[in-house]
């Protein structure tokens, strides 16, 4: 049984999600797919302080031995991604049932279930796999399902937003599809750990150069670096709300996984960064991404819109700390992946409660919102506080080693501009805060919170923003390990 | 000569890439934009499938061990591939349905002119 957690990993949820097709009933197809998610949360958690023990496990799927067969390759960076999606998509559904009564339809509520799953799925899947055709294929079990998921949104352009969304994904899936099959031609290998052994002696040929590019753009495409950032405010903005808080959490960071897999792993640092000069395309886009999307939110009205542009700015920070390839940048990219997963989460599921009592997300109608709704609210406060990077939350220890990697390489007007995107992650958190707390509310609304069934879940991951802020050895310490083991290092 | 003859199906997968691309970026009608995504897929599959190819070269049944066969490998990939091209395909054609029915038009520039006066 333990020997075959690696692909229990991916099975559960996906025999659950036809299952869910089956059985067609609201209630039950929730508890199922809730225990299919808790299950895989348990054995990801089980897979994680196995690999920090043993270094790696690999599984030959279908008895068929790699490089051959598909292998599932975990080592101590997939499995903390492992980790971090499980957590996200077990405690995002235990929010679901009372939001989603609001905004989708009662008889589409299983094909919500069924379809979220198979995003889960997806997702789980691109992270454990080790082949590289593999993970195209769960890249694109997760993108079909999760354009289905926007295109559930009540307002109809979440349909155009879908559509776009389901455009873009597709060209930069297929771009990662040109740079595999690329790849497979000058190695004949599809295992991404023996395309990084064959792979060293053509690495100077064109078509390897070529892979690398369509790799990149595709890879960027997906995780929403900027200028190809364009398919996502949108997409986020008009989902549902537990959708929106599903996927910001956790597909921009898969993707940024991928990112870390195909660039670290397969091609290798020293070409990456030494012959192709990645960090300088990597660098000035992070920070141009920080700057223009952080001043963009500053002036959004609709606050999902806001927080999608937030999302940006933050994928900015990550890249930032990937473009600076040094053990404590990609320290600080790896913890910030899970750190921004946790506070953009909770702070979109505190917008789902506040978009189920008002019918709204615009910041005109969240006037007074602090004494309506004051649980929700000062969790916003609260998720917002760690977007800035205040001490005592996660966001402050992503910053911290940020701007010590900055340092560290003497660059310190680098450091300075990340503080600077702090004071901007100020300006757009402080427009809401003040809009909640300091102006009076409409004069005939009640007190109305938001049920505890949504409640629960948006503290669960407040807390977990607190803890890990407070001690961050754990989270940072795996960070590290992950990290050392990127740049090539032995553990 | 060998440059155009030699590389010939590349030069294939590089025209149906670019006319498919092409046509994703510049078309306004959701439908046309889906084609040339599937046009843009499909030369993918060509160029996977082209390579796995051998000058003489049969399927890969077994007839006598100096039987000269193209790879299988390529071919079953792009089966896969096909599948999730279908998938794409399929999902995209809904949101165009969906999109008709919420807009009345498949247009984009129509599209975008009625949510600016929602």
């Amino acid at each position: 049984m333990e020997a075959h957690l690696p692909v229990l990993l991916i099975v559960v949820p996906l025999l659950a999600a036809p299952l869910c097709v089956l059985l067609r009933h609201r209630t039950l197809t929730w508890i199922l797919a809730l225990l299919a998610a808790w299950t895989v949360l348990g054995m990801s958690v089980v897979v994680l302080l196995r690999v920090l023990d043993t270094g790696f496990i690999s599984y030959a799927l279908g008895g068929w031995a790699a490089p051959w067969g598909i292998e599932l390759r975990i080592d101590v960076v997939n499995a903390y991604v492992l980790v971090l999606v499980a957590l996200i998509g077990a405690t995002v559904l235990l929010y679901a049932p009372a939001s989603i009564a609001a905004e989708i339809p009662r008889e589409q509520h299983y094909l919500f279930y069924t379809a979220y799953l198979l995003s889960f799925t997806g997702l789980l899947g691109i992270t454990a796999t080790g082949d590289a055709f593999n993970l195209f294929v769960f890249l694109e079990i997760s993108s079909i399902s999760s354009y289905a998921l926007i295109s559930l949104g009540r307002d109809r352009r979440a349909l155009m937003a879908s559509y776009q969304y389901l455009i873009m994904g597709t060209i930069g899936a297929t771009f990662i599809l040109i740079g595999v099959g690329l790849l497979y031609m000058m190695t004949g290998t599809l295992n991404m750990a023996d395309l990084a052994v064959r792979l060293g002696p053509v690495l100077h040929t064109r078509t390897a150069l070529v892979a690398f590019a369509f790799l990149g753009v595709g890879m960027s495409l997906k995780l929403a670096l900027f200028p190809l950032h364009a398919w996502l405010p949108n997409a986020y903005c008009y989902a549902p709300s537990v959708v929106t808080a599903f996927l910001a959490a956790t597909a921009t960071k898969v993707s940024i996984y991928v990112f870390l897999r195909f660039v670290f792993t397969i091609f290798g640092a020293d070409f990456a960064f030494a012959q192709m000069h990645l960090q300088t395309i990597i660098v000035p886009l992070s920070l141009i991404a920080i700057f223009i999307t952080s001043s963009v939110a500053i002036f959004q009205t609709n606050i999902k819109r806001m927080l999608a542009y937030s999302s940006l700015a933050q994928i900015g920070y990550i890249m930032l700390g990937i473009g600076l390839v040094s053990e404590t940048g990609l320290t600080a990219a790896i913890v910030h992946l899970f750190n921004h997963a946790l506070m953009k989460g909770a702070l979109f599921l505190a917008l789902g409660g506040v978009a189920l009592r008002l019918g709204s997300v615009e910041l005109e109608d969240m006037r007074g919102l602090g004494k309506r709704m004051p649980a929700t609210s000062f969790a916003f406060v609260l998720g917002g506080l760690s977007l800035i990077g205040v001490p005592l939350t996660v966001g402050f220890i992503s910053k911290w080693y940020l701007v010590l990697a900055a340092l560290e390489q003497g660059w310190w007007p680098l450091a300075a501009l990340v503080l600077l995107g702090s004071l901007l992650a100020f300006i757009y958190i402080w427009r809401v805060v003040e809009v909640l707390y300091f102006q009076p509310p409409p004069t005939d609304a009640p007190r109305n919170e938001a049920p505890l069934s949504m409640q629960i879940p948006m503290w669960l991951l407040l807390a977990a923003v607190v803890y890990f802020g407070a001690s961050a050895s754990l989270t940072a310490g795996i960070a590290r390990k992950a990290a050392i083991l990127l740049l090539g290092g032995a553990l | 000569m060998n440059l155009i003859a030699g590389l010939f199906n590349y030069w294939v997968v590089i025209f149906l890439m670019m006319a498919g691309f092409y046509n994703v970026i510049a078309r306004g009608n959701l439908i046309k934009k889906l084609i040339g995504l599937n046009i843009f897929q499909t030369s993918v599959f060509l160029l996977y499938i082209s390579m796995g190819k051998k000058e003489g070269g049969t399927a890969p049944i077994v007839a006598g061990a100096d039987a000269v066969y193209s790879n299988p490998l390529p071919h079953v990939l792009i089966l896969t591939a096909i599948v999730v091209g279908v998938a794409t395909t399929a999902v995209g054609l809904a949101l165009v349905m969906r999109i008709k029915e919420a807009y009345g038009s498949i247009e984009e520039d129509e599209i975008h002119q009625r949510d600016g006066e929602a």
